[in-house]
Order: structure tokens, then C-alpha cells, then sequence
């Protein structure tokens, strides 16, 4: 018979690409393509317990004190400040180098100190640490390009890291405290 | 008069689709590959704060996720509005963090553990109590590489 020399039949293949079309409109849909941003911090290592926090050393002027309050309100060097003018004021004191006998020695001295309520809102405190970066970020690029013409992200590593020696990025927060309404 | 070849014009011949099952299974392997399916069901709806002096995050498979925010409305009836933490696939108290960590430290290789990150992902009507307890036990647990969760965005 002529059937049987034939043998099977082939599997009709045509519908092979819609079958993986299907699958891959699947997956084009599923796939998320975000990346994760945030503000990476780092936190300090908890205090052992005989250690007693030395502030003696620091001198009050190289500290900028930001405080913010469970009405999201900011309390900046002993002055109430909206958070838009944060960024300039933060500048100022970094690099001051002396200028004001009030203000930082120079930036590698200069350290913010940053106190919230267990009341303040997440947002207020995540802007207050983004104008806090931004305003580091501002001083850095600036030296880059004074020193290397090139932005601060586009430098290599040993110049990076020069930079960030002039303007090291300290941000010190104190234990939360609960003054203001609850948590 | 072959079996094959029809009598009249020839015209165009028809282009081969013969290689395309390859080229999708291709890109489909391509999507498979790079797809990462999300292994956690929220139970905490989270809208993270916008920032503009944000960093992208590297080695997602060294980041650990911590949510906060007030539960989903079908979770409400029974967990109430109030801000809450959620580990993996489950609410967690302030508490549990540390053993949270202690775990995911297990999974990964030891040389890796000083690259660890924790993500803190909360919503921005969070108040900063409860981030505030969960950094003291962040930093208990000796996971002080930490990452504010933000949008990119201009307030």
C-alpha cells in the first residue's frame, strides 16, 4: 500500500510560532523592567554598652543641627525653616570654611546632625535626607569640576574618592526620641 | 510536469517562515530569562516618596525587602488601617526582624553577607516610629547597609 511506505505523517509545525508568540507576549507583560532606586544610608553600628559617646571633641559650630517635629516641621540651627530653603542654608554651612565664625571650620569638619519625631511623617523625612544629598552632591560636583572639569559621577575611583575626602558626607542621626504625639 | 512545480506563472516565491518559531523561542527565552516574577504578594499598599538624589540599586539577589504601610483594603477588615511590617509573604512585628535577617544571611553565601542590603520599602504616610524601630533593629541585627525605597521625582 502506498499509505504505509509513506509512513507517519509530519507534524504540521505551523502553529509552533503562535504557540511561542503566546508565550512571549506572556512574559513581555509579566516582565518588570523597573530597577530599584532609593537613597542608600548606612547605618552606625550599635553602641557597645560601656561606650559613652565622646561629643566633647566635635565643636558645636561644625554641627548643623535639623530637627524635625511630628508637625513635619523643620527646626534648623535653632530656626524654624521651610524645607525648600534647606538645600542652600545646608551648603552654606558646609562650605563655609570659616567664613562665619558661627558656621563649620571647613567641610570635612562640618557634620549634620538630623533628629525626628517617632510623629514625623516618612515623606518629610525622606525629603529632608534628599535635600541633605542633594546639597553634598551640589559641593561635590562643583569641586569635580572645578579640580577635574568633569562632573562628580563621571570621575574615576581615586578621583571620587578625593572628592569625597574634601566633602565627606556626614550625617549623623541621633536615637529617635517621642515628643510630640504618638508613633 | 513535476510534483512540485505548479504549472503557470511563478511569481514571487513565498518567503520561508520556517525560522520563525527560532526567532520567537529566541526572544522568548531572552523575556524568560530576564523576567524576574515578583515573589512576594504586597499585603501593604506602599507608594515610596519621590527623591531626586536617588542611586540605582546593584545585586538585587543581595537585597533583602522590608515593607511598611497600612494594609490593602480586603486586609483591613481584619488587621485594621494602622501601618504594619510586612517580611516575605506574611504581616511581622518590629520583633521578628532580626530572625528575618538572621534567614536571609542563611540563603546567601558567606562571602557575600557584607554586600547584604536591606530595603526598606515604606509608604510615604508612614510615620517614622515604626521606621525608626525597625532601623534600631536593623542595626541589632548588624544590617547597617540600608536603602530608602524612593521614586524619582521633583516634589
Amino acid at each position: 500500500m502506498a499509505s504505509s511506505r509513506r509512513g507517519l505523517p509530519e507534524i504540521n509545525a505551523g502553529s509552533m510560532a503562535d504557540i511561542a508568540f503566546l508565550l512571549l507576549i506572556f512574559f513581555l507583560v509579566t516582565t518588570t523592567m523597573d530597577v530599584d532606586t532609593g537613597i542608600a544610608r548606612k547605618l552606625p553600628p550599635m553602641p557597645e554598652d560601656e561606650q559613652i559617646e565622646d561629643d566633647s571633641q566635635i565643636h558645636a559650630k561644625n554641627i548643623y543641627v535639623v530637627l524635625i517635629n511630628a508637625n513635619n516641621q523643620l527646626l534648623v540651627e535653632g530656626e524654624l525653616m521651610d524645607i525648600s530653603q534647606l538645600r542652600g542654608d545646608a551648603k552654606d554651612f558646609i562650605d563655609n570654611n570659616g567664613k562665619d565664625p558661627n558656621s563649620s571650620e571647613n567641610p570635612e569638619k562640618a557634620i549634620i546632625s538630623l533628629q525626628n519625631d517617632r510623629g514625623t511623617e516618612y515623606m518629610t523625612y525622606i525629603r529632608v535626607q534628599n535635600e541633605l544629598a542633594a546639597a553634598y552632591n551640589e559641593l561635590r560636583n562643583k569641586a569635580a569640576l572645578n579640580k577635574f572639569g568633569e562632573r562628580y559621577a563621571d570621575l574615576n575611583k581615586t578621583q571620587m574618592k578625593e572628592i569625597r575626602k574634601m566633602y565627606p558626607q556626614k550625617i549623623s542621626e541621633a536615637e529617635p526620641k517621642n515628643i510630640g504625639g504618638d508613633s | 510536469m513535476s510534483k512540485f512545480r505548479k504549472g503557470g506563472k511563478k511569481g514571487m516565491p513565498a518567503i520561508s517562515t520556517a525560522s520563525l518559531p527560532d526567532i520567537v523561542f529566541m526572544l522568548l527565552f531572552f523575556f524568560m530569562v530576564t523576567t524576574v516574577m515578583r515573589e512576594t504578594t504586597l499585603f501593604v499598599s506602599v507608594v515610596t516618596p519621590k527623591a531626586t538624589e536617588i542611586k540605582k540599586m546593584e545585586k538585587k539577589s543581595l537585597v533583602s525587602y522590608i515593607y511598611i504601610g497600612s494594609p490593602v483594603k480586603r486586609m483591613q477588615a481584619s488587621y485594621g488601617s494602622a501601618a504594619r511590617i510586612q517580611l516575605n509573604d506574611a504581616f511581622a512585628e518590629v520583633g521578628e526582624i532580626q530572625e528575618f535577617i538572621a534567614t536571609e544571611r542563611e540563603a546567601r553565601d558567606e562571602k557575600e553577607i557584607p554586600y547584604m542590603t536591606t530595603s526598606i520599602k515604606a509608604d510615604e504616610t508612614v510615620k517614622m516610629g515604626i521606621i525608626s524601630d525597625v532601623k534600631q533593629e536593623l542595626r541589632k541585627a548588624n544590617a547597617l547597609k540600608i536603602n530608602y525605597s524612593t521614586r524619582k521625582g521633583d516634589y
